[in-house]
């Protein structure tokens, strides 16, 4: 289940560099610009803010383009020179313009030579006739193909000598137009590359925009892609801004309370692109969609453990289980954790696999391990015998909520066939049966914080505020389980009207528990009110 | 695209063998010894003059996608019971070579001679023999194709 994951070793760049960088009088100019940019068409999505929500804006790719073209005007404007030569600078500063501006100004042959705008300068050349000299004067023996000027042109690599189309850089070097294409192709679409570089060997000169178009002819799908990759490195660049992660998405969000490291201490900024509802990311980490309450350092650490210790945890993946008084196979087919055996009709839970009555009780305590087994550890060998059993605990807890939010991609088609059903035998509306979608829905999410409670509650250490954590999460849990078991129900068109009533009343009652949760977690954070074990503490 | 791939290495292997038989012209201590159809070719490669190699002869072996030129060919030591390939800090004992020019550096305008004699002059200029970093490591895990690696670069001038 770990494997679900993309482990990456992303980090971010160390914070006090990154404030240089960006620090003076430009960044607010900068923050002004983008402003103008969001403020007409972009709802802000702090109204109302919980602890548990970060300020973000999401962008669509035009708005990310008219930030691009916004810089590089600027930078077009102070040096005078071409729009595409002020992106090539741009590029190759990483998007700086303070940088850029200083090193211009200090030298500006010398960065357009790195950042392949110029061609190295060849002294012993006039510089008068830079073209000619260039395609006919190579004396390398080894080189294929030197044309002499006597000859008609042949593309030094592939040996046409029918091609009439030739391109060239500005370093001269010429080229059939049917290689360049190839070249460009390959390099856009096979290695993701931006930066076209000429083809000649040690030649630094790279391909304006106009000249990769013309290269491309009307390859639109390739345009398209190479525009992408300039946004991309554009939003790579700037650390206020992510790529939304999701496939063949081309938004992106803004997020500069969480563009330090040291804000990832604090908060779990889950933010959204706003394409699509399950467009849902983190911008501080890779690890994708939802992990609150859990900051991204405890995540990144939890999956790894996961992944570290799969192997002993593989049983727990099975999806079948035995009935614990009759011994029959019994299948997991949906999110709900309060199991009825076929056979003997016995009820129990699914995780501890105790008798679900008890559940139902005051005593409830399937959420919560017991460390006196623990405490209780005489040598070395039970002691790591419970320390597994500990991990066990929490990591059978959350797997099966990941298990469950899966199945509930089963449970919402039976929902959706149920609402079907629902509209043929009641006159309710198509719209009036939404609450069972809404409902599922809920379910869904609730079970992913469920999950990352695990998580938390794995790290925390033991005291008052773990218990108040582990109180809230069992309510949580309660909740959802009961709302879980109603949906799964059988339905009877006589209680439909009962049935809507009781599942709307349960999902805005789990809804609230998951807000309590998320809330009282967030705020832990800001207080620095959570102590961690000591595994923790040593990593953060 | 493969009327280039099959153009340009007909083109390239007939300077090569014109080569060869001019040793005027010939890259002394390079050597087609087969090239029996445009798919993967040898060498064999001596240094000469003063060098750690002296007196030692190792094969290259070349294989070429069907995006060559515009795509770098698979350049690797041949390791058999008869030939071993040089120890060398950018030279992994299964034969794979770290060198800019058969990566990132890689130019279509370059030549599989031209790979020859930079992969010579590699040797030639070698400080001291032994074997890349990690090695071991690498070899164990090192996929079949060498340009399925992500070489990091060192120095190509060592
Ligand atoms: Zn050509
Ligand atoms: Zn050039
Ligand atoms: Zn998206
Ligand atoms: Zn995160």
């Amino acid at each position: 289940m770990s494997s679900d994951y993309e482990f990456s070793d992303y980090e971010y760049e160390d914070d006090e560099e990154s404030m240089d960088v960006e620090g003076g009088s430009a960044s607010s100019e900068e923050d002004m610009g983008m402003d103008e940019v969001y403020d007409d068409e972009i709802k802000i999505v702090s109204e109302g803010k919980k602890a548990y929500e970060v300020d973000y804006k999401p962008l669509t790719l035009q708005q990310v383009k008219d930030l691009v073209v916004a810089d590089v005007d600027y930078i077009s404007t102070i040096f005078g020179v071409d729009s595409d030569v002020a992106a090539l600078l741009l590029r190759h500063m990483d998007w700086n313009k303070d940088r850029l501006t200083e090193k211009y100004m200090d030298n500006a042959s010398s960065i357009s030579i790195t950042a392949g705008v110029s061609p190295v300068p060849k002294p012993s050349y006039p510089t008068s006739d830079r073209s000619k000299r260039v395609t006919r004067s190579s004396k390398s023996s080894k080189k294929l193909g030197q044309p002499s000027s006597f000859e008609p042109f042949l593309c030094p690599i592939c040996f046409d000598d029918t091609a009439t189309d030739t391109l060239a850089l500005s370093c001269g070097h010429t080229f059939c137009t049917g290689c360049w294409t190839v070249y460009t192709i390959s390099k856009i679409r096979d290695e993701g590359e931006h930066r076209i570089l000429c083809m000649a060997e040690n030649c630094g000169v790279v391909a304006l925009d106009p000249f990769v178009h013309k290269a491309l002819g009307d390859d639109e799908d390739t345009i398209a892609r190479y525009d992408e990759l300039l946004v991309r490195n554009y939003v790579a660049c700037n650390k206020n801004l992510k790529y939304c992660p999701y496939p063949s998405c081309d938004r992106s969000v803004s997020c500069p309370t969480a563009s330090s490291r040291s804000a990832l201490s604090t908060i779990v900024p889950t933010v959204s692109c706003g394409a699509d509802p399950k467009h849902k990311f983190c911008f501080g980490c890779t690890i994708d969609g939802d992990h609150r309450p859990v900051l991204c350092t405890i995540a990144k650490m939890w999956l790894k453990k996961c992944r570290d210790d799969s192997e002993t945890a593989n049983w727990i993946k099975s999806n079948t289980k035995e009935c614990s008084k009759c011994q029959s196979t019994i299948e997991k087919n949906g999110g709900c954790n309060h199991m009825t055996c076929k056979k003997c009709k016995y009820e129990f839970c699914w995780v501890c696999m105790g008798p679900w009555a008890e559940h139902g009780t005051a005593w409830y305590s399937c959420n919560r391990y017991d460390d006196k087994s623990g405490v209780d550890a005489r040598d070395a060998q039970s002691k790591s015998r419970a320390s597994l059993e500990r991990y066990l605990h929490y990591y059978n807890r959350w797997a099966n909520h990941e298990q469950s939010a899966k199945l509930s991609i089963e449970l919402y088609m039976k929902t959706e066939k149920k609402m079907e059903e629902m509209q043929l035998t009641t006159d309710l509306t198509w719209i009036e049966v939404q609450f069972m979608k809404k409902a599922v829905d809920i379910v869904e999410n609730c079970r992913t914080t469920l999950k990352w409670t695990y998580a938390m509650a794995y790290y925390l250490q033991n005291g008052n505020q773990k218990a108040m954590f582990e109180d809230n999460q069992r309510d949580l849990e309660r909740a959802v389980e009961d709302l879980s078991e109603l949906l799964e129900q059988p339905i009877e068109s006589e209680y439909i009207p009962v049935l809507r009533q009781k599942v709307t009343d349960k999902s805005v009652y789990v809804q609230k528990r998951n807000e309590i949760l998320l809330e009282d977690t967030a705020k832990g954070y800001l207080e620095e009110r959570w102590k961690w074990n000591d595994i923790v503490i040593d990593t953060l | 695209m493969s009327v280039v791939y099959s153009r340009r290495l007909k083109k390239e292997l007939q300077e090569i063998q014109i080569e060869q038989a001019d040793p005027a012209k010939r890259a002394a201590g390079i050597q087609l010894l087969q090239a029996d159809d445009l798919k993967t070719w040898y060498f064999s490669i001596e240094v000469l003059g003063d060098s750690l190699y002296k007196n030692e002869t190792f094969h290259l072996m070349v294989r070429f996608d069907p995006e060559y030129p515009f795509k770098s060919p698979a350049v690797q030591f041949v390791v058999s019971d008869k030939v071993k390939p040089p120890i060398h800090p950018h030279v992994y004992t299964n034969g794979h070579i770290c060198a800019s020019i058969l990566g990132d550096d890689w130019s279509p305008t370059l030549s599989v001679m031209a790979i020859c004699i930079t992969i010579q002059s590699m040797l030639a200029s070698c400080k001291k023999k032994e074997l890349p970093e990690g090695n071991d490591d690498y070899v164990r895990t090192a996929p079949d194709n060498p340009k399925k690696t992500r070489f990091v670069y060192h120095d190509d001038t060592v």
